[in-house]
């Protein structure tokens, strides 16, 4: 027997530890069911961020969701933070096994 | 005084020329050396990010409590020059910088940004101070920590009007102006005053206040005593931090380092007259020429990220941590105390 899986969409959003607070607010204020933060390092445009401290922090969230929601936020984090913050977004094909949770 | 700092009140010390290197040489600036040295030849040591939390919230609330447990024997309407002297001039130093880094061709947003992590102040810087000053066997007012508690926001608050300001004629993208600006302030306001250095601190005035010597004795074991040798960890933290920053000097040119070494030098006279016209004592004029000479490196990044976001974060961190914190801790704060003992006592 196979699995039933539904298609959805993973948007990975990789910014400022300040902009966390205002990045949840966001992404369920534009329709995301829920979300996943984690602390994350690394280096490219904004320089190296090695999160050894406060203002150095770093985050990746993600966001399983439907493709239009998904899309929206994009816009909105690209439109809104990436003028004067670091912020990486990209997007996945996902598979989930229900549906009504994103 | 006692190692714990039990005295208060006018006191005089040994102003020998011995105790400048005396005080230079105190064991917790050894460990900033060397966190700094293991960044320079590319050490693999790091701390873990929990622990250089867990010491941050350690010493915040040591301090506090230090200096609540003396506010519990004096009079509290006896202070309020002191808060309304300290108040005043962190408010005071981004607006007195702000024309200075314009005509040093900072833009308006850097010049604002830098202007706020110098009117902001430094919690580690002012915990070396004090170190210094027990070592050296000067006495100064306990209850300096509420100054510490005090100057945290002022200097953010005047850095993003000056921004705002600055940003007339500009395109309004930024969250302190436009019509989001009343909630961007009450924003701003909240996460200053709720952040974690005024909570933790005022929260450990209260504690040791309401407490007092006898309350606080049971704690005493965990919070006062090992004091000194979690701020030797944190400084060594901090040197890994610093000496990353040190590295990014290059890239914004000599402006930076001069702006590093002489604003501390001229804020730290204005901290002394602060401290002459309050008829503070001796340790208490150093500690406010240092603690106006200190550049925040934790509140004030994270404030003027999400209020002033078009200033570059990694030029007023590279100032604050990469050179004025430094400067501050091996030669500032000897000369800082060196002056205090001429012109006070």
């Amino acid at each position: 027997m196979r699995l039933e899986k539904y298609a959805r969409s993973l948007l990975v959003i990789i910014a400022e530890g300040t902009l966390e607070r205002r990045l949840v607010q966001d992404v369920q204020r534009l329709g995301a069911h829920g979300y996943t933060v984690t602390d994350v390092r690394g280096g490219g445009h904004s320089g190296v961020r090695e999160g050894a401290w406060e203002a150095d922090r770093t985050i990746r969230m993600e966001v399983v969701c439907d493709e239009g929601v998904a899309d929206q936020i994009g816009e909105y984090v690209l439109n809104q933070y990436a003028k004067n913050y670091g912020v990486t977004i990209f997007f996945a094909p996902v598979q989930v096994l229900r549906p009504n949770k994103f | 005084m006692t190692e714990n700092g039990q005295s208060v009140g006018r006191g005089r010390q040994r102003p020998t020329s011995a105790s400048i290197l005396f005080i230079m040489i105190d064991v917790v600036i050894f460990f900033f050396l060397l966190g700094l040295f293991a960044r320079l030849v590319g050490s693999d040591l790091r701390l873990p990010e929990a622990l250089y939390e867990t010491l941050s919230i350690y010493l915040l609330l040591a301090i506090g409590i230090k200096g609540g447990i003396e506010l519990s024997q004096q009079p509290l309407l006896a202070l309020v020059p002191e808060v309304a002297g300290v108040l005043v001039l962190s408010f005071l130093i981004p607006i007195v910088l702000y024309p200075v880094l314009r005509m040093l061709r900072f833009n308006w947003a850097d010049s604002a940004s830098i202007g706020a992590h110098f009117g902001s102040v430094s919690v580690v810087t002012f915990a070396v101070v004090t170190a210094a000053l027990i070592r050296a066997d000067i006495t100064y007012e306990q209850h300096a920590p509420l100054w510490v508690a005090v100057m945290e926001a002022p200097g953010l608050i005047a850095g993003v009007m000056l921004a705002r300001l600055g940003s007339q004629g500009q395109q309004p993208t930024d969250t302190m102006s436009g019509s989001s600006g009343g909630s961007a302030w009450g924003s701003l306001l909240h996460d200053v005053v709720f952040g974690k250095s005024v909570l933790l601190l005022l929260g450990g005035i209260v504690i040791g206040a309401v407490a007092g010597v006898d309350g606080t004795a049971p704690i005493k074991a965990l919070f006062i005593d090992p004091f000194k040798g979690v701020l030797a960890l944190f400084l060594l933290e901090l040197g890994l931090v610093a000496g990353a920053r040190l590295a990014e000097v290059k890239r914004f040119g000599w402006q930076v380092v001069v702006i590093g070494v002489v604003v501390p030098l001229l804020l730290a006279l204005l901290g002394t007259l602060l401290g002459l016209l309050l008829d503070l004592s001796v340790g208490g004029v150093a500690i406010m020429a240092t603690l106006a000479a200190s550049a925040s490196y934790i509140a004030a990044p994270t404030a003027m990220r999400i209020a002033v976001p078009q200033a570059n974060a990694g030029l007023s961190i590279t100032i604050s941590l990469g050179i004025v914190f430094p400067f501050n801790v091996v030669i500032g704060i000897p000369i800082y105390i060196w002056l205090a003992q001429r012109v006070a006592g």
